[in-house]
């Protein structure tokens, strides 16, 4: 991501995952990060799903938020000044619930001069899916902006890489690899679902070699520039996802714990540099993809 | 984790309010009837205002839980916790020598500018009252509790309270004119309350994933709109 400038050593942009930071109620938390990404837009308000909307169960957390949002026009108006007051490099996530949706809002945005990048919130399991693909979706978008257009795809997709390169085609600049994974969880007395609405978006560490699986994938099918997520809680994990082609990396269910946990992740990212011998973590960018037998012998 | 010495974080501002995210000393963890008072080292953190309320680290899980201050003694951070979870099952088994992060103090606590305080609490509703009637000097509380099992809690924690023990209400024994109600328990009587004393400051309770606005998990319907409880609220 040659547009975002990184803050820490290591050369590693990292942002929030959307949906897991409001920059107006954690102003600080939003500047500790290289770019703040919005919860997603939709053309019309949200109030999103009733509660029960969040439960932790068995090491993953599970969230039914279902896009609660004041709308384009809400946000334009309410948050828009705000967060330019801000001073944050801005990421706007945009959902809808048709191809004319995100045509809808994007050509709102293309008019937004602090926006930098839109997010396509492809793959939110809080909301029912838009009848159209990920690249009709994708293709709508393209045609009401010149915005740089990232396409969050979800880890549950039959073929992603599949996915990545129907998504290049239709004009995307970027890949934002993984949202969440939809599961349930039942009260243990009443056997009834914790959350309101039934299954949420499934999210924290154990998503992460979902997530590793898919920026690796995807990085081999297509030449995009992809913000890896997906569980990262350590620098470790961080460096993990670089070395599968991450040129970025998302804080997200980590952020709830944590509020600082940007600022450790940056630190211990460049302590895993450090004890690499690298300067920068570009210098391990797809380092995954290398082959591991390169060093041996040849048989005979 | 054991106890360590950590550099205090800086300070941060959530939800408008200033907060801190330290690693703290366990002191002890005792029974209090079916609930546990968790007795953590103040550290650099700030108590806050009465009804606000700390995300404290659970050790074994992923997310923090959201507990009141319910005590501060000098030096010490207090809560009041009923094991009813995974989470807080883990908060009443901490013992001396761990240590837990805890982020706080967070929300919107209890308005103390009030002539006439009439403390009223429900069950795990206690939580916030005993450092509540600390900053009020002591006034008037009314405590509901299930049974005298769950009454035992509050001869420690609030000393001079009239109980009230099921199928007796706190409701039943509201004066005419009950003056200004600060209240914290369940929803019921929350809502029982709200109709009775329009004015009552009611202090609401969520689970919480983050506890700072981030997630919006918390909402409660607040006049016909979601509302997160944790920037709002819990005291409405």
């Amino acid at each position: 991501m040659r547009e975002l400038a990184t803050t820490g050593s290591g050369g590693v942009p990292l942002l929030n995952a959307s949906g897991c930071l409001d920059a107006l109620t954690a102003p600080e938390v939003a500047r500790s990060l290289d770019a703040f990404v919005t919860k997603t837009v939709t053309p019309l308000r949200r109030e999103g799903n009733p509660p029960p909307r969040i439960a932790e169960t068995g090491g993953w957390m599970l969230n039914s938020i279902g896009l609660q949002n004041p709308g384009i026009d809400g946000w334009c108006a309410d948050s828009l000044p705000a967060l330019e007051r801000l001073g944050v490099p801005l990421w706007v996530s945009v959902g809808g619930f048709s191809a004319s949706d995100y045509a809808l809002v994007c050509e709102r945005l293309d008019e937004v001069e602090p926006v930098e990048t839109i997010e396509l919130n492809l793959s939110c399991p809080n909301v029912d899916e838009a009848p159209e693909s990920a690249a009709e979706l994708v293709a709508a978008a393209r045609a009401a902006t010149t915005k740089p257009l990232f396409a969050k795809l979800s880890p549950s997709l039959p073929d992603v890489a599949d996915a990545a390169r129907a998504v290049a085609d239709a004009g995307a600049d970027g890949l934002s690899l993984v949202n969440t994974v939809r599961g349930l969880a039942l009260d243990p007395l009443s056997l009834r679902p914790r959350l309101a609405r039934g299954a949420g978006g499934a999210s924290g560490p154990a998503l992460r070699p979902l997530a590793l699986h898919c920026v690796d994938a995807c990085a081999r099918a297509v030449d995009l520039p992809i913000v890896g997520m997906g569980g990262v809680t350590s620098g470790r994990d961080a460096l993990e996802l670089v070395a599968a082609g991450a040129g970025a990396v998302a804080l997200g269910t980590v952020l709830f714990a944590d509020p600082l946990a940007p600022g450790r992740v940056r630190r211990e990212l460049a302590a895993e540099l450090e004890a690499r011998g690298c300067s920068s973590a570009t210098d391990l960018q797809g380092s995954a993809h290398e082959s591991t037998f390169s060093a041996l012998p040849s048989a005979g | 984790m054991t106890a360590s010495v950590e550099t205090p974080s800086p300070g941060l501002v959530l939800g408008g309010r200033p907060a801190r995210r330290e690693a703290l000393g366990v002191l002890g963890c005792e029974q209090l009837g079916p609930y546990s008072l968790l007795r953590l080292e103040r550290g650099g953190m700030e108590p806050g205002i009465p009804g606000q309320f700390f995300m404290l680290e659970a050790p074994g899980q992923l997310l923090p839980r959201p507990m009141s201050l319910c005590q501060a003694p000098p030096g010490e951070l207090a809560f009041l916790v009923d094991p009813i979870g995974p989470g807080t099952r883990a908060l009443c088994s901490l013992e001396p020598g761990a240590a837990i992060h805890a982020l706080g103090p967070l929300g919107n606590g209890f308005d103390l500018n009030v002539e006439r305080p009439l403390l009223v609490a429900g069950g795990i509703g206690i939580a916030p009252m005993p450092y509540l009637s600390e900053a009020l000097g002591a006034p008037p509380a009314i405590v509901g509790f299930r049974s005298e099992a769950h009454s035992e809690a509050a001869q420690d924690l609030l000393p001079a309270a009239e109980i009230a023990i099921e199928p007796q209400l706190v409701t039943d024994l509201l004066a005419e004119d009950p003056g200004d109600v600060l209240a914290c328990g369940p929803e019921p009587m929350l809502e029982a309350l709200r109709r009775l004393v329009p004015s009552a400051q009611l202090a609401w309770e969520a689970p919480m994933a983050c506890g700072y606005g981030a997630c919006y998990g918390c909402v409660a319907d607040i006049e016909g709109r979601y509302d997160r409880l944790c920037i709002i609220g819990p005291v409405i």
